[in-house]
C-alpha cells in the first residue's frame, strides 16, 4: 500500500499534471522497492554474519589444518570489514553475479536457475488447484452459509491449516506410493529417465512435452502429482476461506438485493455480479499464496527429495553458503516485492479509497 | 432471595442472566460484562467455535495437572520396551524409540506447546501494535521507514527467517520463541497500521488531540483498543501457524533440546519409524493437528463474533 | 472434485491403513532397466569432485570409479592390502625414502590421452601445492610446494619417483596411496582448463578427468549423480552402463522406492526398517563392517573432567550393550579401541561396560560422589542425538546431570576444534588404509597448548597431551617389520584405552539394502569407498 500512499502524498500537494503524477509515483515506488531490496540484503548479509556457524569449515571440512583453514578464510574475503564485504556483494549483485556457492562449487545464478524451476512447477500446479477448486469450493460455502455445505468446507479448510505438512507428507507417500501404488515416489521423475529430455524451461512437464516424450510427461505428472494435491490442500484451504467471505460481503451489497428484486436468477446473480466484483482481491490473494508457494516449501521438499528453492536456501544457510542464501533471498523478495506491487496496483484499481 | 440488592448494582443469581443482558448498562464495568457475555452466547452457539474453544481449555487443563496426568517421567527410558505399540504394558500410546511413554510425553509436551503460544501471541502483536500504530498515526517519513522495515521482513520466507535466527541465537526453544516472535510481528504491524489510517482522522480523536494528550497517549490510549478485535482474531488464527512453526523449527533439530517432549521434535525422531511403528510419529502429530485445529475453530469462530462488518449480514 | 474425493479417501485410509502398513507394501514389478544400477543415498554432503580436494564419503565413492591409482586395493578381497594399479610395479630404495614406480602402458583416460608418469607427477604435485585439506596425507612424507620438482618427478614417460624427507614403513606410504588423493588425473585436459594458476581446481570440482571405468555424467547437487561406463575399461568389461545415485534423505522414503523396485540398493536404511525388510524374499541385505567409530571425548580443560578417575568413571557409564542391542542394532558393533576392526594392529579387547556402582565408587574417589553438572555438545543426526540421550540417561544414575546442546556440523564443529565444550558426542572415519590415519588424531599431540592449533588432531581438541604416545606412534610410522608395527599399536591403543579422555564406543556396520539379483555391491570395507564396476545383476 505504500505506493498508494506515495502517490497520495503528491496529489495533496496540488500538482495536477496527470503525466507528472504518474511518472512521480513510479519513481518512488522504484525507490520503495530499491530500499526494501537492499534492506532485504542488508538483513540477510548480518544474520549470516552473527550466525556461529563457519562458513570456512563448509569448504575446508573437519579435518583441515589451520594452516588450510586460514587460506580458505582468506580466499573468501572474510578478513575484509563487514562493510566492504557487503559493499562488493552489492556491486557483484548489481552486475547481476552472486558469486558461487561453496556447497555445489558453481555459480549461484546456475545454482538458482536449476532450482527454482523444480519449485515453480509445483507452486503453480498447487495454485492451479487451489484456484480450481478453492474458488467454487469458496462461493458454494457462501451461498449456503451456515447450512451444512459451508460447515463441511470450513472443516475441510480448516483440516488443511492444521495438518503439520511433514507428517501430512509422509503419510501420504506411505499411502498413495507404498500401498495403492497411484504414484510415484519421491523425486520429480524416475530415477532412469534423468538427463534424457534437453532443458529448456528447467519445468520438466514442460520439457518433455517440447522434447515429445510423451512417456516422461507422465512419469513427471505421476511423480509431481502427490506434492501437488498437498501443497494444493493448502492453498484451497485458504482460497475458499478468502472466497466465501468477500462473496459474503457482496451479497450483502445493496445492488445485489437490487439485482434479486428484479427477478435476476440466483446463478446470474452469483457468477454474473458477484463474482467479478469480487475477482480483484481475490487474485490479490491468489498471488499471495502463490508467492508464499514459490519461496519454496522446506519440509515438503524434503520429504518428497524435491530439489526446489525453499530446500536449497535452507541447506545453504544451515552450511552458511552465504552467496547463496543471499542470492536465494533475493530471488524470493524480488517475487514477493512483485506480487506486492501487483496488489496495490490492483487495490489502486478498483478501490477509489485508496487512490 | 426475595430481597433485592438495595445499593450494589451486582445483582442476585436470578437476576445474573438478565443484568448481564441488559440493554441499557448502568456502568462502564456493567457494558464490558454485557459485552463479554453476549460475545460468550454468540461462542456458545457456534458450535465449531465451541468445540475449539474446548480443545484449547483442555490443553491448558493439561499442562497444569500434567505431573498427574503422566503415567510416567516423561524421560524415563526402558530400553527393553522400546517401540510398544499403544495399549500394550499400560503405555496408552505406546512408546518411542528410547522406551520413553509417548502419552506421558506428550501431556508434558503440551507446557512446551503453550509457553511457545502464550509467549509469541503476547510479544509478537504488541510489537506489531507499536509499529503499525506509530506509524499508521504520524504517517510522513516515519510511516515509510516503518513500513519498509515490515516489507523487508515480510518478504522473507517465514520458516528460514526463524531458521535463520535460531541458528545466531542457537538451537534451543528460547531461541526458537524468539525467532517466531521476530517472523510473527510484520502482518499485525500492517494490519494495525490500515485500521489506524482509518481511524486517525476521526472526530473523538481530533478532541482527544485538542484536549493537549500526547501522541503515545492517544495511541496506546484511544488507538490500541481500536485495533485489538482484528489483531485478536488474527492471533488466534496465528496461533495454529505459530505450533506448526514451532513444530517445523523442532524436526529440523532447531527447536526443544532433547530429552524435552517438544511435539515437532518428537515427530522428527518419530519418522525413522513411519513404516512399522506408526505411533511414535502418528501421536504427536495428531496433537499437534488437534491444537491447531482447535485454536483454528476458535479463531474462525471468533472473526464470525467480533467482526462488525460480518455481524450486519 | 476428483481431488476432493481423494483427500477424503487419503483421510480416511491414513486412519484405516496405518496399522498394518508395514506388511501391505504393494509390489509394482516395475524393475530397473537390467544395465543400469539405481541407487537412493544421501549425498548431500557432496561438494567437491576434484579428487585433490574432495573428503567426504559421497566424493570418495565417486573418485573410487572415476579415477585410478598408483597402487589400489582389490575389491575381491580388499585384505590383501595395496596392489599394482596404474604402476605395475616399484622400488623402494635402501634408505627407505626413494620409490620408483613403473607405470602400466596402453592404459587410456577417458579423454583418450594416454596415462604416463607426467600425469601422475602432475597429480600429486597438484596434492601438494593446492594445500586442500586432504592434502596432510601425502604432505606427511615431507613435500612441499617449494621441494616437490625434486621429491615428485616423473624419470621418464613410463617412470615415476617420490622421494620423502626421511624412512617410513612402506606400508604406511603405499596405504596411504591408495587414498582418493592420491587418483591420477589427466593432466592435458586438467591444465587446458587451468584459471589464474588454480590448478584447474574451478573446473575439476564439476567435471571428471580420470581412467576409471565410469566418467561423471552428470551432478546435480542434493538431487543426484550419474556415471556412464567407459568401453574398454582395462580391469575388464563393466556390466552396468550407467550409475544414478539419488538424493534421498528419508529412510522411510529409500524403503518404500526399494521395495517397489524403483531402486536397486538402499544406502541408508534404520534398523527397524532393515528388520521390516528382511523377511521379504525380493530383498537381501549385506553386512559390511566399515571404518567409522562412534566416540565421547571429555575436554581436559574441563575441571572435573581432567580428572583421570572421572575419566575413567565415565566409560563405565556408557550403556554399550544396551544401544547395540536397540536403536543402533545391527548398524554398530562395540568397539572400544582407536583402531577399527580389520585394520592392522586392531585391538578387540571391551574392558567397559555399563557398571553403575564401579563408576560411583570412581567418583567418589576423585571427589565428585554428588556428580556434576556438564554439556553434552552433539551434530543433529539422528543417532547420535539418540545415543546422546542413553549417555545423558546412564550419566545421571550416577549423578551426573548433563544436558544436550545439538546443532548442525558446522556449528558444533566450530566448538569442538575451538577446544569449547565439555563434552563431544561425536564420530571419526579414517582417512586412508593405514592404523597410522587413527593413531595420529587420536593418539599424536607434539604440542598442546592452545597456540599449537593442531585443530585437525583430536588429541589436541581435547586438550590430552598425550606424551607417551605421541612418541610411541611416532616411532610405529618408520618401522618397517609388519608384525613389530602392528604390536606397537596394539600396545598403543592398551594404553589409550587406560587413560585418554575418549571413550571409544561402536565401530559402523554399513548395511545395504539390494534387490536380490544384485551381486558384487562391496562399499569398500573399513579402509576405502564403494566399487560399482564389479556390481551385476
Amino acid at each position: 500500500m505504500s505506493i498508494a500512499e506515495n502517490t497520495a502524498t503528491v496529489a495533496r500537494r496540488g500538482f495536477t499534471s496527470p503525466l507528472y503524477k504518474i511518472l512521480k509515483g513510479l519513481i518512488a515506488g522504484l525507490f520503495s522497492i530499491a530500499i526494501t531490496m537492499v534492506g532485504l540484503l542488508f538483513v540477510t548479509f548480518i544474520i549470516a554474519r552473527v550466525m556461529p556457524v563457519d562458513p570456512v569449515l563448509a569448504v575446508v571440512g573437519e579435518r583441515a589444518s589451520q594452516e588450510i583453514y586460514e587460506a580458505a578464510y582468506k580466499a573468501m574475503g572474510l578478513d575484509q570489514p563487514l562493510y566492504v564485504q557487503f559493499m562488493l556483494f552489492l556491486k557483484q549483485v548489481a552486475m547481476g553475479d552472486f558469486g558461487m556457492s561453496t556447497l555445489t562449487a558453481r555459480p549461484v545464478v546456475e545454482d538458482i536457475a536449476r532450482v527454482f524451476p523444480a519449485t515453480l512447477e509445483l507452486a503453480t500446479l498447487a495454485t492451479i488447484a487451489g484456484v480450481g477448486i478453492g474458488v467454487p469450493m469458496g462461493v458454494l460455502a457462501a451461498v449456503n452459509e451456515g447450512r451444512w455445505p459451508d460447515q463441511l468446507i470450513r472443516l475441510v479448510g480448516l483440516f488443511g491449516y492444521s495438518m503439520p505438512i511433514f507428517w501430512f507428507g509422509l503419510m501420504g507417500l506411505l499411502i498413495f506410493y507404498g500401498i495403492l501404488g497411484w504414484v510415484s515416489g519421491p523425486g520429480r521423475i524416475d530415477i532412469y529417465y534423468e538427463d534424457i529430455v534437453p532443458v529448456v524451461s528447467g519445468m520438466i512437464l514442460i520439457d518433455s512435452l517440447i522434447a515429445g516424450e510423451i512417456e516422461i510427461f507422465w512419469n513427471a505428472v505421476s511423480h509431481i502429482i502427490l506434492p501437488a494435491s498437498i501443497l494444493g490442500y493448502y492453498s484451497i484451504a485458504y482460497i475458499s476461506r478468502m472466497t466465501r467471505s468477500f462473496m459474503l460481503e457482496q451479497f450483502s451489497q445493496e445492488y445485489i438485493t437490487t439485482a434479486r428484486v428484479k427477478g435476476v436468477s440466483e446463478t446470474a446473480v452469483i457468477w454474473r455480479h458477484a463474482l467479478p466484483n469480487v475477482m480483484i482481491p481475490l487474485i490479490t490473494v491468489i498471488a499471495l499464496s502463490y508467492a508464499n508457494l514459490l519461496e519454496g516449501s522446506v519440509l515438503t521438499e524434503i520429504i518428497f527429495s524435491w530439489p526446489g528453492l525453499g530446500n536449497y536456501i535452507t541447506n545453504a544457510l544451515l552450511s552458511a553458503d552465504m552467496n547463496a542464501v543471499l542470492g536465494g533471498t533475493v530471488v524470493v523478495g524480488a517475487i514477493f516485492v512483485g506480487l506486492n506491487l501487483f496488489s496495490d496496483f490492483m487495490y489502486k484499481v478498483v478501490d477509489p479509497r485508496a487512490r | 432471595m426475595t430481597t433485592a440488592p438495595v445499593k450494589s448494582n451486582v445483582p442476585d443469581r436470578a437476576g445474573l442472566k438478565a443484568w448481564l443482558s441488559s440493554d441499557a448498562p448502568t456502568s462502564r464495568g456493567h457494558a464490558r460484562a454485557v459485552q463479554f457475555y453476549m460475545g460468550w452466547m454468540k461462542l456458545y452457539e457456534n458450535k465449531l467455535a465451541f468445540l475449539g474453544f474446548l480443545i484449547i481449555l483442555s490443553l491448558v487443563l493439561m499442562a497444569i495437572f500434567a505431573p498427574l496426568l503422566a503415567t510416567t517421567e516423561p524421560n524415563a527410558q526402558d530400553l527393553a520396551k522400546r517401540l510398544t505399540a499403544p495399549g500394550v504394558d499400560g503405555h496408552l500410546l505406546g512408546t518411542d524409540e528410547l522406551g520413553r511413554d509417548i502419552w506421558s510425553r506428550l501431556v508434558y509436551g503440551s507446557r512446551i506447546t503453550l509457553l511457545i503460544v502464550g509467549i509469541v501471541a503476547f510479544t509478537a502483536p504488541v510489537f506489531g501494535l507499536l509499529i503499525g500504530t506509530v506509524a499508521g498515526y504520524l504517517g510522513g517519513w516515519v510511516d515509510q521507514a516503518l513500513m519498509r522495515l515490515v516489507d523487508i521482513f515480510l518478504a522473507f520466507p517465514k520458516l528460514i527467517l526463524a531458521l535463520a535466527f535460531v541458528a545466531a541465537l542457537g538451537a534451543g526453544i528460547e531461541s526458537a520463541i524468539i525467532a517466531i516472535s521476530l517472523t510473527a510481528w510484520p502482518p499485525y504491524a500492517r494490519i494495525a497500521r490500515a485500521e489506524t489510517l482509518t481511524i486517525r482522522n476521526a472526530d473523538y480523536i481530533s478532541a482527544v488531540r485538542l484536549q493537549g494528550a500526547g501522541v503515545m497517549h492517544i495511541i496506546i490510549g484511544h488507538v490500541w483498543p481500536l485495533c485489538l478485535s482484528s489483531i485478536i482474531v488474527r492471533v488466534t488464527l496465528d496461533m495454529a501457524g505459530i505450533i506448526l512453526t514451532a513444530a517445523g523449527l523442532g524436526f529440523l533439530g532447531l527447536g526443544a533440546q532433547p530429552p524435552e517432549p517438544e511435539w515437532g521434535a518428537m515427530i522428527s525422531a518419530g519418522r525413522k519409524f513411519i513404516l512399522d511403528h506408526w505411533w511414535v510419529a502418528a501421536m504427536p502429530g495428531m496433537a499437534i493437528f488437534i491444537v491447531s485445529l482447535g485454536f483454528n475453530l476458535l479463531g474462525d469462530g471468533l472473526r464470525d463474533i467480533l467482526d462488525p462488518k460480518k455481524s450486519q449480514s | 472434485m476428483q481431488f476432493k474425493r481423494s483427500l477424503l479417501s487419503l483421510a480416511l485410509a491414513a486412519s484405516v491403513a496405518m496399522p498394518i502398513s508395514g506388511a501391505i507394501i504393494s509390489e509394482a514389478g516395475a524393475a530397473t532397466p537390467p544395465n543400469m544400477l539405481i541407487i537412493a543415498g544421501r549425498i548431500d554432503d557432496l561438494i567437491s569432485l576434484d579428487p585433490q580436494e574432495m573428503f567426504e564419503f559421497s566424493g570418495s565413492d565417486m573418485a573410487n570409479n572415476i579415477y585410478d591409482k598408483l597402487v589400489d586395493l582389490d575389491p575381491s578381497d580388499l585384505s590383501k592390502g595395496y596392489q599394482p594399479g596404474l604402476a605395475e610395479s616399484w622400488e623402494i630404495s635402501e634408505d627407505g625414502r626413494t620409490f620408483t614406480f613403473k607405470m602400466r602402458e596402453g592404459i587410456k583416460f577417458h579423454s583418450g590421452n594416454p596415462v604416463t608418469a607426467k600425469d601422475a607427477e602432475f597429480s600429486l604435485r597438484r596434492a601438494v601445492a593446492m594445500k586442500k585439506t586432504p592434502s596432510f596425507i601425502v604432505t606427511q612424507f615431507g613435500f612441499t610446494a617449494e621441494n616437490m620438482e625434486d621429491t615428485i618427478k616423473a624419470v621418464d614417460a613410463n617412470t615415476f619417483q617420490i622421494t620423502t624427507d626421511k624412512k617410513y614403513a612402506p606400508s604406511f606410504v603405499l596405504n596411504c596411496f591408495t587414498a582418493a588423493i592420491a587418483s591420477i588425473v589427466d593432466s592435458e585436459l586438467v591444465k587446458s582448463n587451468e584459471v589464474d594458476g588454480d590448478w584447474g581446481n574451478g573446473w575439476l570440482k564439476t567435471n571428471s578427468a580420470g581412467s576409471g571405468a565410469f566418467k561423471l555424467q552428470n551432478w546435480k547437487p542434493n538431487e543426484s549423480y550419474s556415471l556412464t561406463a567407459v568401453p574398454g575399461y582395462w580391469r575388464g568389461e563393466v556390466a552396468m552402463k550407467r550409475v544414478i545415485v539419488r538424493h534421498v534423505m528419508e529412510s522411510a522414503s529409500q524403503r518404500l522406492m526399494l521395495e517397489k523396485g524403483d531402486v536397486d540398493v538402499a544406502r541408508h536404511l534404520s534398523p527397524e526398517d532393515i528388520t521390516a525388510i528382511s523377511t521379504n524374499e525380493d530383498l537381501k541385505v549385506e553386512d559390511t563392517l566399515r571404518g567409522r567409530l562412534m566416540y565421547i571425548s571429555f575436554n581436559q580443560k574441563d575441571k572435573a573432567l581432567s580428572h583421570p578417575k572421572v575419566a575413567e568413571a565415565l566409560k563405565y557409564l556408557v550403556d554399550y550393550k544396551g544401544m547395540t542391542g536397540s536403536f543402533l542394532k545391527g548398524q554398530y558393533t562395540i568397539q572400544q579401541a582407536f583402531l577399527p576392526q580389520t585394520y592392522m594392529g586392531e585391538l578387540k579387547d571391551t574392558p567397559f561396560s555399563l557398571n553403575v556402582e564401579k563408576a560411583k565408587e570412581l567418583l567418589d574417589q576423585a571427589g565428585y560422589a554428588d556428580g556434576f553438572d556438564v554439556e553434552f555438545i552433539v551434530r543433529n543426526a539422528t543417532e547420535r542425538v539418540e545415543i546422546a540421550q542413553s549417555l545423558q540417561n546412564t550419566f545421571a544414575q550416577a549423578g551426573i546431570r548433563a544436558s544436550i546442546t545439538q546443532g548442525t556440523g558446522k556449528q558444533i564443529l566450530g566448538r569442538y576444534r575451538a577446544r569449547d565444550f565439555q563434552i563431544y558426542v561425536g564420530a571419526w572415519g579414517p582417512d586412508y588404509p593405514d592404523p597410522h590415519t587413527n593413531a595420529d588424531t587420536f593418539a599424536n599431540n607434539p604440542d598442546n597448548s592452545d597456540e599449537g592449533k593442531h585443530v585437525g588432531k583430536l588429541a589436541w581438541r581435547n586438550a590430552y597431551p598425550a606424551t607417551e604416545l605421541t612418541k610411541l606412534t611416532d616411532l610405529a610410522v618408520q618401522e618397517s617389520d609388519r608384525e613389530k608395527r602392528a604390536r606397537m599399536y596394539v600396545q598403543a591403543q592398551k594404553t589409550f584405552q587406560k587413560e585418554a579422555p575418549f571413550a571409544v564406543m561402536f565401530q559402523k556396520i554399513e548395511q545395504n539394502s539390494m534387490r536380490a539379483n544384485v551381486t558384487g555391491f562391496n562399499p569398500g570395507g573399513a579402509v576405502t569407498a564403494v566399487y560399482y564396476w564389479p556390481v551385476k545383476k
